[in-house]
């Protein structure tokens, strides 16, 4: 069975049809990526996807199951975590501490037992604190292990989106370009960390604009153009596709 | 681990000595009604300064414990400690029964919605004469426990900080759990708390509750402690002033908030000496200390000197 299903999705802002009539579904273990142009309806997708929207039209599926009308923490429940294109970092807090609230749901969330420091949820907590540590050097923020998120530069927050997502321990992550604003540097840093988390075994879904990265990754890739599918296959069924090359060069 | 507590061990010292030092019982009143503030102002700053959302309405919770250890005893004969936690209840009901359509409200919105909260308890205090004496206020009993009359000033002074101590403790742990996480969490960004889990509206409720029920029990400590209640207790200008409380301490910062009260409660008292000019340096002093300490004393000063917040 897939793991996501996505069927004839719909979108609708006041006339605005961000998405219209999408459908494809992601297989456990794979890289899958979403492509477009900007406005295509990606993020919405992503939106959508995620409980943050709820769609006018259309089913969503996780392992078979219908997710429509899920809030965003309810999906989380459910195994899927993801990132965001703008930045969305606890400034108030911790770096270390932005990826420990990742692990929300893993944890004793009781007041009382926490207001009066009970010694089993003391003990998890700093044992909680190692694993986001491990987290933050998973992906490659060892030099920012007692920083403050307020004081770290963009591409280590976009990092630490990534860890504080993965400390959810995800079985389905949701990448909004998680390489966006980054030099090529750093960009393939990224590509490194994507391949690694998918390699431990969790199916991640992609949306990104640097097609080296998209091409080099992809297990199978999903193009949109004004909201719709234009074309969904293997990398190369979609680089060879003539309605593609069109979409992005414009002929 | 220990650091967390470092500044809990400063309280307790200062507590400890403060009777030695004191010279004479005006003293003594001024450092319980410091201490009742301070557990206050603790209470609404885990809600606006730690999961970022505000009320203007506190002194409404304020009024309704105070009101219920004045109200229950006299006219009904509860026993004083059954009153403070049906104060307690009630208010805790009350912040419950608006929390939930009140936070579907942000900024300007929320801040009016609790404002309204506030005016109406306190309305109902004033209106409903025949119990709470209208805008007179009435006499409360003597708070007993176990036979015992708690009436002097020293008994209240260990009270007080006994429940100081324990507030300041129970907050810092708080703070530093995935309870706590999830609130500062949802302060930071909403939406990042919400896709890794968080209920949003679960915790913004749980914190608005149990402010407000922080609120009315130091309401009914005030009743009793006083032994008098007027609506005043409940009214807008003293939200405000817990508010200001919490902002010139600081945001966030459990010590802040304590800073905040104390320097707060003795300002008017150290400026009586300008003699009907108290209001106007009140209002210069704070409005300095927003110009050069927006962040509050407590982070702005912990910043200046290297320290690590709290």
């Amino acid at each position: 069975m897939s793991l996501l299903s996505v069927i004839s999705l719909s979108k609708t802002f006041d006339g605005v049809k961000a998405v219209q009539n999408v459908s494809f579904s992601v297989e456990p273990g794979v890289i899958y990526s979403v492509i477009g142009p900007n406005g295509a309806g990606k993020t919405t997708l992503f939106n959508l996807i995620t409980g943050i929207y709820t769609p006018s039209q259309g089913d969503i599926r996780v392992d078979g199951a219908s997710v429509i009308g899920k809030l965003p923490n309810e999906l989380a429940a459910l195994g899927v975590a993801r990132t965001f294109q703008n930045l969305q970092i606890c400034m108030n807090m911790d770096a270390c501490e932005n990826v420990m609230v990742g692990a929300h749901l893993r944890l004793d969330r009781n007041l009382f037992k926490a207001a009066f420091r009970f010694p089993a949820l003391a003990r998890r907590d700093r044992a909680l604190k190692q694993e986001a540590e491990d987290l933050m050097r998973f992906v490659g923020l060892e030099n920012y292990l007692t920083s403050r998120a307020d004081s770290m530069p963009y591409g280590a927050l976009k990092r630490l989106e990534i860890a504080r997502a993965l400390a959810l321990k995800p079985r389905l992550l949701f990448l909004d370009e998680p390489a966006a604003g980054l030099n090529p540097r750093e960009t393939l840093d990224v590509d490194g960390l994507v391949r690694k988390i998918a390699d431990s075994g969790v199916t991640v879904v992609l949306v990104e604009h640097n097609m080296k990265m998209v091409m080099n990754l992809s297990d199978r890739i999903l193009v949109m153009d004004y909201g719709k599918k234009l074309v969904e296959g293997t990398r190369d069924e979609v680089r060879h596709h003539p309605d593609v090359i069109a979409a992005y060069l414009g002929a | 681990m220990i650091r967390r507590y470092l500044g809990l061990y400063v309280v307790a010292v200062i507590i400890a000595v403060l009777p030695f030092l004191i010279p004479n019982g005006f003293y003594l009143d001024l450092a319980i009604r410091m201490g009742i503030n301070a557990v206050i102002v603790l209470g609404l700053n885990l809600l606006i300064g730690f999961a970022g959302q505000i009320s203007m309405g506190h002194a409404g919770f304020i009024g309704i414990g105070a009101f219920a250890s004045a109200v229950l005893p006299t006219h009904f004969g509860w026993h004083p400690f059954v009153a403070l936690v049906a104060g307690a209840v009630l208010a805790g009901s009350l912040a419950a029964l608006v929390a939930r359509p009140i936070f579907r409200l942000k900024g300007h919105y929320l801040a009016m919605a609790t404002l309204g909260l506030g005016i109406i308890v306190n309305i109902v205090l004033r209106n409903e004469a025949k119990y709470t004496g209208g805008p007179d206020g009435m006499p409360v009993p003597p708070f007993t426990l176990f036979g015992f009359a708690i009436d002097s000033d020293k008994h209240w002074y260990w009270i007080v900080s006994v429940i100081l101590m324990v507030s300041v403790w129970a907050s810092i742990n708080l703070m530093n759990s995935p309870f706590g996480r999830a609130l500062r969490g949802l302060h930071g960004s909403e939406v990042a708390a919400q896709v890794v889990g968080v209920n949003v509206t679960r915790y913004k409720v749980a914190i608005f509750v149990m402010s407000a029920v922080f609120a009315s029990l130091m309401g009914s400590v005030t009743a009793h402690y006083v032994g008098f209640v007027s609506p005043s207790l409940a009214d807008f200008g003293h939200s405000i002033e817990l508010i200001t409380m919490v902002v010139v301490g600081g945001m966030a910062s459990v010590f802040g908030s304590l800073v905040g009260a104390v320097l707060l409660t003795a300002l008017p008292q150290a400026l009586a000496t300008f003699e009907g000019w108290e209001t106007v340096a009140f209002g210069v002093i704070l409005i300095l200390c927003m110009i050069f300490m927006p962040k509050g004393l407590v982070p702005t000063l912990a910043a200046r000197f290297g320290g690590r917040r709290e």
